[in-house]
């Protein structure tokens, strides 16, 4: 497998990333299997399986009818009896379909049962805009994963989180679900040397700076590090701060940041009322309060279904300018 | 993946029925003890004792009783929140059930699931689901691991008329199809979705039918006859066991209680209820077996004896369980320790 | 009354569908109960006869009540069980308006029933537990006296921390940042977003206090100076135009002050000795115990007296600047006592040591410019409080005492009050009860 591995210094996407993970835990663990609509044939409906079929067989690299809920489930019960299941959901929006199975069965077994059933899965899943496909394939709903309590909800931001993140999720022995931003797949970069699995547990502090926080994660993180460029030509010297985890919430990182910098600009594409962003801002004011120098700014998506038309989705969606506004209100 | 062994390579592990006496005697007292198990569970409901949602079975012994004869303990079972019969006849411990309706920590799920959710991983009972249909893809999930891995064992999903009207009993039942799970799915249809009768429910009421359609062999089955049913079960069984892939049975039985202990049961005659009565699934054994075993009132007082005895015993010793302390209400939200596996 | 639901506490029994002397199996059904939701059947689970009824129908009982009292299989007799007071729910109801306890009424309805009438002849056990009438509905007289709800007596509002008319707008950051810098935030400008004081703000008052941060980033020295000096304009500023003083002074022979003092200090060592300025204190702080209409805060135009006495020191500040913090409970403290925290409170207040509350919630303050050779004071009165006292330099002077002339050592004592939460009168009465205090310092 080695001479399939990314080379050091050479070139890769996010999507390379996440295949050259995936296949990284087909070979190293026989309990491995990548299940979900299109994975095997096409390859993948966002590419990222794109080979995996013809290396590793129909049996665990499976198409899967479209069934949202009977596929999750079934990664569920696969899970429970032993396996390591992979489950490919093609957008956050396709996944309400499979909520119950998550929510009610994923989520709730171990604990419903005494402890007895736990479910180690992995569902990877596309999330946000910023590609034109409108309302119905464009939400950033990783807030409603991250307010259920027995799942792991990872966002990873980076090329390194997005090759380094699946060996620690699927070591976890309870549900993991992770979040590939859209707009991510094609962005390609010079991968690090292996540094071995990622912190699941860490909020990765992704720029540092002594004069305001920007808390993000996602598909946001490349606005809020522009912004940051923005910001330093104005002597605001902005943390960058790449949440990663979205469940459990890395409270230290976070707002330790907040305590040296005394300010704090949240992004989230999420909508902003009852969101990820307003569990964000709420920790810090409890945890930070005597250390906020300004009011918590927010920077969310706009309270409108994702519209198709560019303008119009690009108006809904937080920008680094938006960012930049924030972050010197904040500053004063 | 290899294709699965035959049914040749495969041997039948359970007996077959017949006339023979101690079999149903087995039977007959199994059910019996489901059913005085209900009752207990009323007049502990009545008395404030138990609380929340239950579902009682009584009427559809035959059913938990009958299935689980085909079953090997390395088979799975799925199952619905009416469950107390099956869990029962899956053998866990009465005092276990009766702990986790009474709340306390020596409950087959340490009271935190409750009438509605009992569990025994050892058992591999996995569940006690509330949601209706909520079960199956995990179910079938089950059965995809029996699969891959080439293991000669079945997943046995029970559910009620109401799951047929579900969304993912319909993706389960294709895709169970479509990949050949190992997968015995039994519909306990007790004609009522809580107080909706089946024809208002379903177009077509048929439901062995409507599995039928999914290219899988579906049945409809006496669900009150407990000798029926485990015929029905153990030739279903033995088909999946040979790889055919799933199988369908439409149990056609009735529940003598209303759904819950909380409903009025103002949606059925109560004629309609007591012409059910008359095929009690425990009188027709009994009376089957007065005439083809030499059965008496004796033999039945000391069935009786024996099972009051035993849950005499199983609800003093629940009684008696400890209650997880309240500092303890986080466990089980997570593994203890992540990265073990 | 059997549990029939999850969410089922109680239970109206609506029909008995037994007799008393009726013989019942396991199984039966005896009653139906109204849970809320629908009626359901009650079943039995004893062998035996109904002995009593416990309830009517139409009564509501909570689950796990007795509904009723089934004996072994023989016919209904008298038992001498405690018996449950039978009534309708329209008299539980009134019973409960008017505060009787049904169980010790005899009632004298059929069957010993409870009514009406019954509950209307009983005194009531206990008042009336009723709910004051709605605040919503101001057309209707009340039933009962309002009483217009009293203010907490404590705590007063202090400069800061409490609201209206005091209260600083100021950053959590900033709020805590004064608090250990010991800076009062109502003398800090604030540059943030209408007007909130940032910790920016803070730094800049602290730095003008502080002459070693001047020295550290000396460039920025003389702003931080002028910030500091503007916001103590401001606040004497708002003190002279808000509050209109009034200035009483008068000359206290402090003789026996003195005189006791250096009997006192002969017998300590140095260190221990005590100053003139501890007594002097200490009279200020007994005097305004006394005088309790010049020991408290004017806020939302009126004048709450402060339960105790929180004596503010005016400190001058090394670098330019003043601060006013408290000797908490001055009355308390023996004359060591008060002689260490005073040390204790200068020497904080000019290293930016102070804590939160030292700096907050001085009651009356006390400014000395003895030392600086003034014979007195009349000062500017710190918001919101209403009183100052100034005391000037104890100078020997020829006083006459019973018609001889002497050299006595004297103070000018002054008071600067704030008309509108006394007169002169009353500040008059403080300054006598100063001078008499030093007149017997041995119960200072």
């Amino acid at each position: 497998m080695t001479t399939r591995k990314a080379a050091t210094g050479k070139a890769v996407t996010y999507r390379e990333a996440v295949r050259e993970a995936l296949r990284e835990a087909l070979v190293a663990d026989e309990r491995v299997f990548l299940m979900g609509e299109d994975v095997g044939r096409y390859g993948g409906a966002l590419g990222v399986s794109l080979g995996l079929l013809d290396e590793f067989g129909p049996a665990r690299i499976r198409d899967t009818p479209l069934s949202e809920s009977a596929f999750v489930g079934a990664g569920i019960g696969a899970a429970i009896a032993g396996l390591r299941p992979i489950v490919e959901i093609m957008t956050v929006n396709f996944s309400l379909l499979a909520l119950d199975q998550i929510l009610n069965n994923a989520a709730t077994l171990l604990h419903m049962s005494g402890g007895q059933v736990a479910v180690p899965l992995v569902i990877r899943m596309s999330t946000g805009a910023g590609r034109q496909l409108a309302a119905q394939h464009s939400h950033s709903l990783e807030g409603y994963y991250a307010h259920i309590p027995g799942i792991r909800v990872l966002a990873p931001a980076t090329l390194e989180d997005a090759r380094y993140m699946l060996a620690p999720a699927l070591s976890d022995p309870d549900p993991v679900v992770i979040f590939e931003h859209g707009s991510l797949y094609n962005v390609s970069g010079t991968l690090p040397p292996d540094t071995g699995p990622v912190d699941i547990d860490r909020a990765a502090v992704r720029r540092p700076g002594t004069d305001i926080s920007l808390i993000t994660h996602g598909g946001s993180l490349g606005k809020a590090l522009q912004a940051a460029e923005q910001l330093a030509a104005d002597h605001i010297d902005a943390e960058v701060v790449d949440l990663r985890t979205l469940r459990p919430l890395d409270d230290a990182t976070v707002t330790g940041s907040v305590r040296r910098t005394h300010r704090a600009v949240v992004i989230d594409e999420g909508w902003r009322t009852c969101g990820l962003s307003a569990e964000i801002t709420a920790r810090i004011t409890e945890q930070a309060f005597y250390d906020l120098d300004a009011p918590v700014e927010r920077v969310c998506g706009a309270e409108v279904p994702v519209p198709y038309a560019r303008q119009l989705e690009e108006a809904a969606l937080p920008q680094p300018a938006d960012i930049v506004a924030a972050a010197r209100r904040a500053v004063g | 993946m290899t294709p699965r062994t035959t049914a040749k390579e495969r041997r039948t592990r359970t007996r077959p029925p017949g006339p023979d006496t101690g079999h149903r005697l087995g039977l007959l007292k199994e059910m019996l003890r489901i059913r005085r198990f209900e009752e207990r569970c009323v007049e502990m409901y009545s008395a404030g004792e138990i609380r929340g949602f239950v579902h009682l079975c009584i009427g559809e012994e035959a059913v938990s009783v009958g299935v689980h004869q085909a079953l090997t303990p390395e088979d799975a079972v799925v199952t619905t929140y009416r469950e107390h019969g099956h869990a029962l006849a899956r053998g866990i411990p009465a005092e276990a059930v009766f702990a986790e309706m009474l709340g306390r920590m020596t409950g087959c799920s340490r009271g935190r699931g409750g009438s509605m959710h009992l569990f025994d991983a050892d058992r591999r009972f996995y569940g006690g689901h509330g949601i209706v249909a909520g079960g199956l893809p995990v179910a079938a999930g089950l059965a995809l691991a029996d699969l891959l891995r080439e293991r000669e064992q079945l997943v046995c999903c029970l559910f009620g008329d109401g799951a047929v009207a579900e969304g993912e009993f319909h993706e389960t039942a294709n895709l169970a199809a479509l990949w050949d799970l190992p997968l015995l799915l039994v519909c306990e249809n007790n004609l009522y979705a809580m107080g909706t009768p089946l024809a208002r429910e379903h177009a077509q009421v048929d439901l062995a039918a409507r599995a039928a359609s999914y290219g899988m062999v579906a049945w409809a089955v006496d669900g009150m006859d407990v000798l029926a049913v485990e015929r029905a079960a153990r030739r279903a069984a033995q088909a999946v066991r040979a790889g055919s892939g799933p199988y369908f049975l439409e149990l056609r039985t009735y529940r003598f209680r209303a759904h819950s202990m909380y409903d009025p049961d103002l949606y059925r005659d109560k004629a309609e209820i007591e012409r059910w009565k008359q095929r009690d699934p425990i009188t027709l054994l009994t009376e089957r077996m007065r005439t083809e075993n030499g059965f008496d009132d004796t033999s039945v007082e000391l069935l009786e004896k024996e099972v009051a005895e035993e849950l005499d015993r199983a609800v003093e010793q629940a009684r008696q369980g400890g209650l997880e302390p309240a500092e303890d209400l986080l466990r089980f939200v997570h593994s203890p320790a992540r990265g073990t596996s | 009354m059997p549990a029939l639901g999850a969410d089922m506490t109680e239970g109206t029994l609506l029909e008995w569908l037994v007799h008393p002397g009726d013989q019942v199996r396991k199984g039966d059904i005896v009653a139906v109960v109204d849970t809320a939701k629908a009626a359901i059947e009650v079943e039995c689970f004893e062998n035996g006869t109904v002995d009593r009824l416990l309830v009517e129908p139409g009564t509501t009982m909570p689950v796990g009540a007795s509904l009723a009292v089934i004996g072994p299989a023989r016919p209904a007799t008298q038992t001498s069980e405690p018996s449950v007071p039978v009534t309708s729910p329209l008299v539980r109801h009134l019973a409960e308006e008017s505060g009787v306890d049904l169980a010790t009424v005899h009632g004298t309805g059929p069957g010993g029933r409870i009514t009406r009438a019954d509950v209307n002849a009983e005194p009531p056990s206990a008042a009336p537990l009723r709910t004051p009438p709605a605040e919503t509905d101001t057309t209707k007289p009340p039933d009962t006296p309002r009483v217009r709800p009293e203010k907490p007596p404590t705590p007063p509002a202090r400069p800061g921390t409490g609201d209206g008319a005091t209260r600083v707008r100021a950053t959590p950051l900033a709020k805590r940042l004064a608090v250990e810098a010991g800076i009062d935030l109502a003398a800090v400008a604030g540059t943030g977003t209408g007007g909130a004081v940032r910790a920016l703000d803070v730094k800049a008052a602290l730095a003008a206090a502080l002459p070693s941060a001047a020295t550290a980033r000396p460039a920025a020295a003389t702003g931080r100076h002028e910030t500091m000096r503007r916001a103590v304009g401001d606040l004497m500023a708002r003190s002279k135009r808000e509050i209109p003083h009034y200035y009483l002074s008068t000359t206290v022979d402090l003789g026996a002050a003195i005189g006791w003092l250096h009997e006192r200090n002969r017998e300590l060592p140095v260190a221990e000795r005590l100053v003139p300025t501890a007594l002097l204190l200490k009279a200020a702080a007994l005097a305004a115990r006394e005088v309790p209409q010049l020991n408290g805060f004017w806020t939302d135009d009126h004048f709450t007296a402060a339960p105790a006495v929180h004596l503010g020191v005016a400190v001058a500040l090394r670098g330019g600047g003043l601060v006013a913090p408290a000797i908490h409970d001055a009355t308390d403290l023996t004359l060591p006592e008060l002689m260490a925290r005073l040390r204790d409170l200068v020497s904080r207040a000019r290293s930016g040591r102070l804590h939160r509350s030292e700096t907050t919630d001085p009651t009356i303050t006390v400014t000395n410019l003895g030392d600086q050779g003034v014979e007195a004071v009349l000062g500017v009165i710190y918001p919101p409080q209403v009183a100052l006292v100034g005391l000037g330099r104890v100078v020997e002077r020829p006083w006459a005492v019973d018609g001889l002339l002497g050299i006595r050592p004297v103070v000018t004592a002054t008071l600067s009050a704030d008309h509108r939460a006394s007169d002169g009168a009353t500040g008059a009465r403080y300054l006598a009860a100063l001078d008499r205090l030093l007149q017997k310092p041995e119960e200072l």
